[in-house]
């Protein structure tokens, strides 16, 4: 068992013969996620990948030909939020969005239709989906990984590989990890990925790692309270960003004094959760977590 | 991308928003030109991309045109946090009876704009919200059907708004989404909105937007160049503004550890750990993903700029590239910027031992260290210590 992807998940890859898509295709070819379809309007026809995967001009197309179940997203900023609706539109349950530079009046627009299609979204601007053994969906490297009880829930990219690195390091494998992206608005928030977590059986452990800007890191902490009974350890990062500025992430910016590493550091552990003080310290508390 | 208060009631303008008559002068002479021409007091405001102008003397009201010429010249050689004035506005003095708050944002959480009015303009929202919190009220807009009148009554009797002001102020609110969604703004504010006591007879409006501000989603200026183009040159520092157009993600701090990681939030793990090994950073900077040559030499040129830098930290994880890859990148680069500060090195992930085994032998001094604790530590000591 393991949270959104799985050996049965069927991939459309959006954007497959653009650089990146064909690079990180045949990465995830290689790691074993069937990459079923490929999509790039005008480009029907054709295969990518050393014609391992075919190409459709139409995400409808792909689906009626390859039963694909997903899609993962690495069209340029302006085209994204069209490639996603399209996805939802075709009937695609899951759609994860690499793509960074979407405008947030796009996403709000996007985030609203998706609702009411009841299509779920990983991302904008995400590393994607990792289950270790099983399949990867988009950029994360594949072999930093093993399977194993932890699920690891990330706002961020590398600091997420830096963790799932030294957790595996010292053997303990994840079920699943997840990028939710560093937008201010993103399809898929920490409580959605911790009710999962919760509710899966192979996740004894949970690793959460934050930052500054927005609350969902305190709304997070409240579903903890309320309805967690697996031990979570977290680490937030940003604790010493200055207000109003944008670090990196656009949803990383400490807002009207709102957002703040400290305010969620504060929020984590009133309800017990264990907040590492530096990354390397989270591997060691999920060692000890009961 | 922060817009100063005169382009931003000039946006409020185009929709419908009634502000003051006014014009901005970058000289005391020109103050005094539109105060002749505006007749009768005038405010004089700094045109600062900060908050606080009031506090700092950046605002004043003159009664004559010699009054404003001289407060101008006063103004004009000031500087608000650290920032110099370089302009003023000048605007018509309004009659205030009241003053209200009318801001749109983003609510994150419910992935909508929201609309929040308040009784108690003329201060930061931010202290209403935690002084008086029920002094604020908000609706949520609906991105495909747009902001309703039936909200903006329910904001006005919500703020207890004399109804003879309804009307007007229902276009104002509509025009000041219509501004934030087409400007793709991710704060749009007017505060105060005073009212004047006049009853909208001979043009003269009984809500008028005294200041304003707006803020602009940076991913969505492309499409916007008319707004690109009104960005201020002191918004960033001038390594900042480099960076932007180097495609490099940095911020200034004032910490003396020159931070140069992949990846935003490992980026921001960075910098805390060296503040927690009691070090201060002097830098967010993200060089992204791959840590090419080109680009490496492009950030170790923005980091060494800054004269607190002391020692330089390169944490880099290695994912899909390789830190062998990574290592023969920060060389190249070395050999083009030539630092003279100490260099502390922490590559992981693929490849790490081939990686740390090129800088080691490199001939560079440069201290490598296998985790994060250990390279905080040992670039600390080393900015103490060259």
């Amino acid at each position: 068992m393991a949270i959104l992807v799985d050996k049965n998940t069927r991939l459309v890859v959006q954007g497959i013969t653009g650089r990146e898509g064909e690079f990180h295709s045949r990465q995830m070819l290689e790691y074993g996620t069937q990459v079923v379809a490929g999509v790039t309007p005008g480009k029907g026809g054709q295969t990518a990948c050393d014609g391992r995967v075919p190409v459709f001009d139409t995400v409808r197309e792909a689906v009626e030909a390859t039963g694909a179940n997903s899609s993962v997203v690495y069209v340029p900023a302006r085209f994204a939020p069209d490639a996603i609706l399209e996805a939802a539109d075709a009937g695609v349950d899951l759609i994860v969005c690499i793509t960074e530079g979407i405008p947030v009046m796009d996403m709000i627009r996007v985030k609203a239709y998706l609702d009411q299609k009841g299509a779920r979204l990983v991302g904008p601007n995400c590393p994607g989906l990792l289950t270790p053994g099983e399949a990867k969906v988009g950029i994360m490297p594949g072999h930093i990984a093993t399977p194993g009880p932890v699920g690891v829930v990330s706002r961020s990219g590398t600091l997420t590989y830096e963790v799932v690195y030294a957790l595996t390091a010292r053997g303990m494998g994840q079920t699943t990890c997840v990028g939710i992206g560093g937008d201010p608005i993103i399809g898929t928030r920490f409580v959605d990925v911790l009710e999962m977590f919760e509710a899966d059986p192979k996740t004894e452990r949970v690793v959460m790692i934050g930052e500054i800007g927005g609350n969902d890191e305190e709304i997070a902490a409240r579903f903890i309270a309320e309805r967690m009974t697996k031990p979570v350890v977290a680490f937030i990062a940003g604790q010493t960003a200055p207000p109003g500025k944008r670090m990196g992430h656009a949803g990383a910016i400490i807002e009207g004094g709102e957002g703040t590493a400290a305010g969620k550091i504060a929020a984590l552990e009133a309800v017990g959760v264990q907040v590492a003080e530096h990354p390397e310290q989270v591997a060691e508390l999920v060692a000890t977590a009961g | 991308m922060k817009l100063h208060e005169y382009q931003s009631k000039r946006i409020f303008a185009q929709y419908g928003i009634p502000i003051p008559e006014g014009d901005v002068a970058t000289t005391p002479s020109e103050a005094r030109a539109i105060a002749e021409r505006l007749g009768g007091p005038v405010v004089v405001k700094s045109q600062v991309l900060v908050g606080g102008r009031g506090k700092a003397g950046g605002i004043k009201l003159a009664r004559t045109p010699d009054e404003a010429e001289q407060l101008a010249a006063q103004i004009l050689s000031l500087q608000i946090k650290g920032l110099p004035v370089r302009k003023v506005l000048v605007d018509q003095a309004a009659d205030i009876r009241q003053e209200i708050y009318l801001g749109v944002v983003v609510d994150r959480a419910a992935a909508r704009p929201v609309m929040m009015a308040s009784s108690e303009g003329g201060v930061e929202i931010e202290e209403v919200a935690r002084v008086n919190p029920e002094a604020i009220k908000k609706v949520h807009i609906d991105p495909f059907i747009g902001l309703r009148s039936y909200q903006t009554r329910r904001l006005a009797k919500g703020i207890g708004l004399d109804p003879a002001l309804h009307r007007p102020f229902d276009r104002i609110a509509r025009g000041l989404y219509r501004a934030f969604v087409e400007s793709d703004a991710s704060l749009a504010e007017i505060n105060p909105l005073v009212a004047t006591g006049e009853g909208g007879a001979q043009g003269l409006a009984p809500l008028l937007a005294v200041d304003g501000k707006m803020i602009l989603d940076d991913n969505g200026l492309s499409r916007h160049p008319d707004l690109a183009e009104m960005r201020d040159i002191d918004e960033e520092t001038p390594t900042e503004r480099e960076a932007r157009e180097a495609g490099l993600s940095y911020v200034q701090l004032d910490g003396e550890i020159g931070c140069m990681v992949n990846g935003a939030g490992l980026a921001m793990a960075t910098m805390d750990i060296t503040k927690h090994f009691g070090g201060a950073p002097a830098n967010f900077l993200d060089i992204g993903g791959g840590a090419k040559a080109d680009r490496v030499a492009a950030a170790l040129r923005l980091i060494l700029a800054d004269p607190n830098v002391r020692a330089v930290l390169f944490n880099i994880f290695g994912g899909i590239t390789r830190c062998d890859e990574v290592a023969k990148g920060i060389l190249t680069a070395l050999e083009e910027v030539k630092p003279q500060v100490p260099m502390v090195a922490r590559l992981v992930g693929t490849n790490e031992e081939e990686g740390r085994r090129l800088l080691e032998e490199s001939g560079y001094a440069m201290i490598t260290a296998t985790t994060l604790a250990e390279a905080a530590q040992k670039a600390v000591a080393a900015a103490r210590n060259p």
